[in-house]
């Protein structure tokens, strides 16, 4: 204990000398403690970077990121929920009253406005294919298989929070703030569809 | 630190003298929960529940080893490997439903506990760090408790994490990322179960350093009482052991009825069926609910179903997602400002006419509503309701107790804990 008391003094009797001369002058060990505490500093961070990637989506994972759909046996009112990437995809045949009920919508009017068109490719604008996630929550909205709840523009109904899309799969009511998501798709043929 | 009364530590038996001088561990605890800790006389049994908590994360981290010994985070087999627990393993069935319950009876407790903060003032000086160490231990819990509740691999639970990592989606540009850095994925699946078990083990014992640091705050000013009055002489104090530790006994002991009450006559009273089905990710249940004691939060995320913009003009400045992700996490993180909102220095409830009022007739009935909100399916009036109780939430905290702080006229308070509790001015008493 005395001794590390001496020292301390000896300290606290060096620094008053130091500020008479005007400014704390530089010294060599100023210069090797800010240079010894940065390296540590850019040595943490250059660990922590591959550390925190570790939790990003691994190799395999990402791998399984397309899948080919046959649509040929989906008739006009129907709709077939498949998966890609482990999420929900909903394929869906639109007939000319849904067609018709999406394209007479106020586009202007909707929280994430787009066209059918815009939402399906040419020559197929009866093919809705969406991803069956709410983009409130991640929920898979109802109104793909037979007797389920179509929600009141006749698209699709989340049941965890209420968001109703209509026949184009646009949000129009509730809390979702997007669309239903169109993935990247290719119709390979007339009939076989490449998701992804 | 303590009072200058507090007994000091004189082991008598040789070998507590020998450990005592070379690691005084048996001081610590006599300090902290022995005799070496006075605390005050008039505690009523609100003050009961610290330690309850305190049992329940024991309870929970008991059972929560052994279920780990039995339990396999694999999307293929970790529901099999809780239904194996339930069937196959002996006793698996007792110990799975005391963990299930217990994270029940940890959350009841520990809102009590709060409850009692709120009320008698205990988060206000000299207690402040004390309150906020308890609400990152809440935070804590909520976390441990979410992910807990994902890995049996049920329906609820591959639902619940879908939804609650849905939240981090709500921040703009770097939402999604983040979300899919956080399960590993695009959906919740094998790289996320296992780093919820992993976290699930980890966090528990976090808490616990975390009650550490909170008991440590709470020894420097000693334990606040129903008249927020300090304490001011000996006779305002007890030692904590005997007397506090006979009337926590006491209080463990009736914890303990209810607890195992529930888990051996009503084991699933709390959770919900859909659990006991196997994850689908392709099919959600028809109604989705956190656990019972998420329900008031959850509510108030529902509650926000319009963006917020400029009237008229379709400019949207924060969605109606983001809005309710936010409100629900304000609705926890302004617990972090109570101690600044709550300006009138009067602690406790009992002295504060207005202040009770608002608090029985406003508060309390606003988070019941809210509680009750958040089981029920998106729909009016539930929407209604809660956004109603939502609102008054917000503004009991930010608006309300302000400005009581300002104008209530506080009732007279006692001159001591002692006059409070004996009728007679405290020099007399002691004498």
């Amino acid at each position: 204990m005395a001794t590390v008391k001496k020292t301390k003094k000896a300290s606290e009797n060096a620094a008053p000398a130091a500020e008479v001369q005007g400014e704390e002058p530089v010294r060599r060990r100023d210069f090797i403690h800010i240079a010894a505490i940065s390296f540590a500093g850019v040595g943490a961070g250059a660990v922590a970077l591959p550390v925190l990637g570790t939790m990003s989506a691994s190799a395999d994972v990402v791998a399984l990121s397309s899948i080919e759909v046959d649509v040929s046996k989906i008739e006009a009112g129907q709709a077939i929920k498949t998966s890609w990437r482990k999420q929900p995809v909903f394929i869906r045949n639109l007939t000319a009253e849904e067609i018709k009920a999406a394209n007479s919508a106020d586009v202007g009017a909707m929280r994430d406005p787009q066209t059918l068109a815009e939402r399906t490719q040419p020559g197929k604008e009866n093919m809705l294919i969406t991803l069956g996630v709410c983009t409130h929550l991640g929920c898979v909205p109802l109104g793909a298989a037979a007797g389920e709840v179509k929600g009141e523009f006749g698209g699709y109904f989340c049941p965890c929070h209420g968001s109703h899309y209509d026949t184009a799969g646009r949000i129009r009511k509730g809390p979702a703030p997007l669309n239903l998501q169109v993935p990247e798709y290719t119709f390979l043929s007339d009939t076989i569809v490449k998701i992804g | 630190m303590s009072f200058p009364w507090a007994q000091q530590y004189t082991p008598q038996n040789p070998v507590m003298q020998w450990v005592d001088e070379r690691l005084p561990l048996p001081r610590l605890v006599y300090n902290a929960v022995g005799a070496g800790y006075p605390v005050p006389r008039n505690l009523n049994y609100f003050w009961n529940f610290g330690v309850l908590a305190g049992a329940a994360l024991m309870i929970q981290i008991i059972t929560g080893i052994i279920l780990a010994m039995h339990y396999a985070a694999n999307v293929g087999v970790a529901f099999n490997s809780v239904e194996h627990i339930m069937r196959d393993v002996p006793a698996g069935w007792f110990i799975r439903y005391a963990h299930m319950n217990g994270a029940s009876f940890f959350f009841i407790v520990v809102y009590i506990h709060m409850f009692r903060g709120l009320y008698f003032g205990s988060y206000k000086a000299p207690r402040e760090m004390i309150w906020l160490l308890g609400v990152v231990i809440f935070l804590l819990m909520m976390a441990t408790g979410f992910m807990g509740y994902v890995l049996p691999w049920g329906q609820m639970s591959f639902w619940g994490a879908q939804v609650i990592t849905g939240f981090f989606s709500a921040i703009p540009v770097v939402g999604e990322p983040l979300r899919q850095w956080l399960l590993g994925g695009f959906a919740p699946d094998q790289a996320a179960l296992n780093r919820f078990f992993s976290l699930h083990y980890l966090l528990p014992f976090v808490i616990a350093g975390v009650i550490i640091l909170h008991i440590w705050a709470l020894h420097i000013p000693g334990s606040s009482n129903p008249t927020g009055v300090h304490v001011k002489a000996e006779a305002d104090t007890v030692p904590f052991h005997p007397y506090y530790t006979a009337k926590d006994g006491f209080g463990l002991g009736v914890f303990l009825i209810f607890f195992v009450a529930v888990t051996f006559f009503a084991p699933n009273m709390l959770g919900h069926p859909d659990n006991y089905i196997p994850a689908n990710p392709l099919s959600t249940p028809a109604h989705i609910v956190p656990e019972w004691y998420y329900l008031p939060f959850y509510a108030i995320l529902k509650a926000f179903t319009v963006d917020f913009g400029i009237p008229f003009t379709g400019i949207v400045i924060i969605p109606a997602k983001l809005m309710g992700v936010l409100a629900m996490f304000g609705s926890i993180l302004l617990f972090f400002f109570l101690p600044w909102l709550d300006t009138s220095p009067v602690r406790s409830g009992n002295y504060r006419p207005l202040f009770k009022k608002f608090f029985w007739f406003g508060l309390v009935p606003a988070v019941v509503i809210l509680g009750i909100c958040g089981a029920m399916p998106a729909e009016q009036p539930w929407v209604l309701l809660s956004q109603i109780a939502a609102a008054y939430y917000f503004a009991h905290f930010l608006i309300i107790l302000p400005i009581i702080s300002r104008i209530e006229k506080p009732l007279p308070l006692p001159n001591s804990i002692t006059e409070a509790v004996t009728g007679k001015p405290l020099e007399l008493a002691a004498a």
